[in-house]
């Protein structure tokens, strides 16, 4: 296991050569990472990329095999227990009791966090309140609405103070006005209290809300920086061209205007300083062969299709 | 850190669960009772056990309370699955509660619930001839309450490798009710001389034989004379203490070693 040589205070999470397999498949790939501490920060990357194996390690549910992780300054696995005192984990699948009701649910989750009574019973009062889930405290979990147990859940696991808030694919299961009132939590509190939030998405959109996006692809990180300063290290205009014989335009296009291209879902993808100036130009040289031509503004699926030259979404 | 709160707090949910789901009392009482009667009264005449003439009914009487104990230390141990699938216990192993911990609340609470509902049955005992003493009615709430401790833990074994409900009654099918049938709690254990070899050993293998045994001399002492001495065996009541002490601690080791291991179902 390699060390951690230097703890660096300000960080939230040091990563170091960390691999991880599943039988013969590797999940995580000698990945380096060091994510600082106040910052809510997205872990962004299709199905297998291996962000869902990373939360896990980081949320202590997984034993690393190789490399070193040392989270809030407790390497693992040595300090696991202490380390879990700090930690909130909002796992993708529901993690409430059904069968209980909304107060019963957080006065047994502080008693995981061995809170005394009196405190346990003032936190779970004052979380009610702030969660607005006062007149919903005493239903049973079961008959609330999939937004409001993501609210519940929430309020669960932020019930002990945690330093830091992991949560994984947390907008799965819920409607559009949920996933905004959970934003607008997690905002509140990151600015309030300096929570540090690091969260795994595959959507695009709930990324770009985040203040630094981890790009992961096949176990390595692919890209690290803030939502602004991704967008810009691409810089041109993207179009898509639409057409019946991708393949043979696609070649036509790269022997004519000796332009590198990427083809994708059959859909010709050319990243241009100047997209606006082309598209006149292709359609005067190609009209008979193009069905659609459209032009865009870079996005982070088009970040993510230059560093590894696959689609974002499954074909 | 104190972990006696969550221990307490994950046995106390193990019993509000349960209160809330009534129809698991009738399950789990219902059926032996409606065993010990049914057999009690059929067997009646053809069953009488040596000399001391105990009828079947009377010798039923623990094999039934045992009973009670075993199905519902089991169907305790089912919540575990439903844990799992529910998510529920996912945010449990990433509690700083121990693993220790987590498997002795959830004993603690299956124990509970078993013993509560073996008590109830108890209360039939005055349809019976036996008439223990409260000494003796405490050390036999004491024994079944170790061996429902016992039971719950090896059920907590058999639930945190499975995945699902279906494969737990088979196991349960398979496993458990043979070795409550062969622990003397529906007839008694054949001595060597009188019986088969392989049938006397597999009982006298067998941790549940003791519990009932031990039970059985609890709720009466005077059935065991030297006529049945000599065509059974029994295990002296000490023999069954000891036994179901150690059953039960090392089931519970079992349990807690086994609660390190990772499932599949906890990688949702």
């Amino acid at each position: 296991m390699m060390p951690i040589n230097t703890a660096d205070e300000q960080a939230a999470i040091q990563i170091q050569k960390v691999h991880y397999r599943y039988g013969s498949r590797h999940a995580l790939v000698d990945l380096d990472l060091v994510l600082p501490l106040g910052k809510i920060v997205a872990f962004l990357g299709p199905n297998g990329s291996g962000k869902s194996t990373l939360f896990r390690l980081l949320s202590t549910l997984i034993p690393l095999q190789d490399g070193s992780i040392s989270v809030l300054g407790q390497r693992l696995p040595q300090n696991v227990l202490s380390l879990r005192k700090m930690l909130g984990i909002l796992f993708q699948s529901p993690s409430l009791d059904k069968k209980l009701t909304v107060r019963e649910n957080l006065l047994f989750q502080a008693s995981f966090y061995s809170l005394s009574q009196r405190e346990a019973s003032r936190r779970v009062a004052n979380t009610i309140e702030e969660f607005h889930l006062g007149p919903y405290k005493d239903d049973y979990v079961e008959k609330l609405s999939g937004g409001w147990q993501r609210r519940v859940e929430l309020a669960k696991v932020l019930l002990h103070r945690p330093k830091l808030l992991l949560l994984d694919e947390p907008s799965t299961g819920i409607d559009p006005q949920a996933r905004i009132e959970l934003w607008q939590i997690l905002r509140r509190l990151n600015q309030a209290t300096g929570l540090s939030v690091i969260l795994t998405t595959h959507l695009l959109e709930e990324a770009e809300k985040a203040d630094q996006i981890v790009l992961l692809n096949e176990g390595k990180v692919v890209a690290n920086d803030t939502p602004k300063n991704l967008r810009q290290t691409l810089g041109n205009e993207i179009l898509t061209i639409e057409t019946q014989h991708p393949k043979q335009l696609q070649r036509n296009i790269e022997e004519k205007f000796s332009l590198p291209t990427t083809l994708l879902r059959q859909s010709i993808r050319i990243e241009h300083t100047k997209g606006h100036h082309l598209v006149s130009t292709l359609v005067e040289t190609f009209g008979d062969e193009i069905d659609s031509i459209q032009l865009g503004k870079p996005t982070l699926e088009d970040l993510f299709i230059q560093k590894t030259g696959a689609s974002f979404r499954a074909d | 850190m104190n972990h006696s709160r969550a221990i307490l707090t994950l046995a106390w949910r193990e019993i509000l669960r349960f209160l809330r789901q009534r129809n698991r009392v009738i399950g789990a009482v219902g059926q032996p009772v409606l065993f010990w009667l049914l057999f009690g009264a059929g067997l009646e005449s053809t069953f009488r056990l040596g000399e001391s003439g105990q009828s079947f009914r009377d010798y039923y009487f623990p094999g039934s309370f045992m009973l009670i104990l075993l199905f519902t230390a089991i169907f305790t141990s089912i919540s575990i699955i439903e844990d799992r699938k529910e998510g529920f216990l996912q945010s449990v192993l990433v509690s700083p509660v121990p693993r220790w911990g987590i498997v002795l609340g959830k004993v603690l609470g299956g124990t509970t619930l078993a013993l509560l509902q073996g008590l109830l049955f108890l209360s039939f005992l005055f349809f019976t001839e036996m008439r223990p003493g409260l000494f003796e009615i405490g050390q036999l709430i004491f024994l079944a309450g170790i061996a429902a401790f016992g039971m719950t833990s090896l059920g907590f074994v058999l639930a945190w490798r499975l995945d699902s409900t279906q494969g737990f009654h088979a196991i349960m099918n398979l496993l458990l009710m043979p070795m409550w049938l062969l622990s003397g709690a529906f007839f008694p254990i054949p001595s060597l001389e009188n019986g088969s070899f392989l049938l006397h050993w597999i009982m006298r293998c067998n941790p549940m034989s003791y519990a009932v045994s031990g039970v059985r001399q609890q709720m009466d002492g005077s059935f065991l004379t030297a006529d049945l001495a000599a065509d059974y065996w029994f295990p002296s009541l000490s023999l069954c203490w000891a036994v179901t002490i150690l059953f039960s601690l090392l089931m519970f080791s079992w349990a807690w070693k086994t609660s390190s291991r990772r499932v599949q179902g906890d990688l949702r």
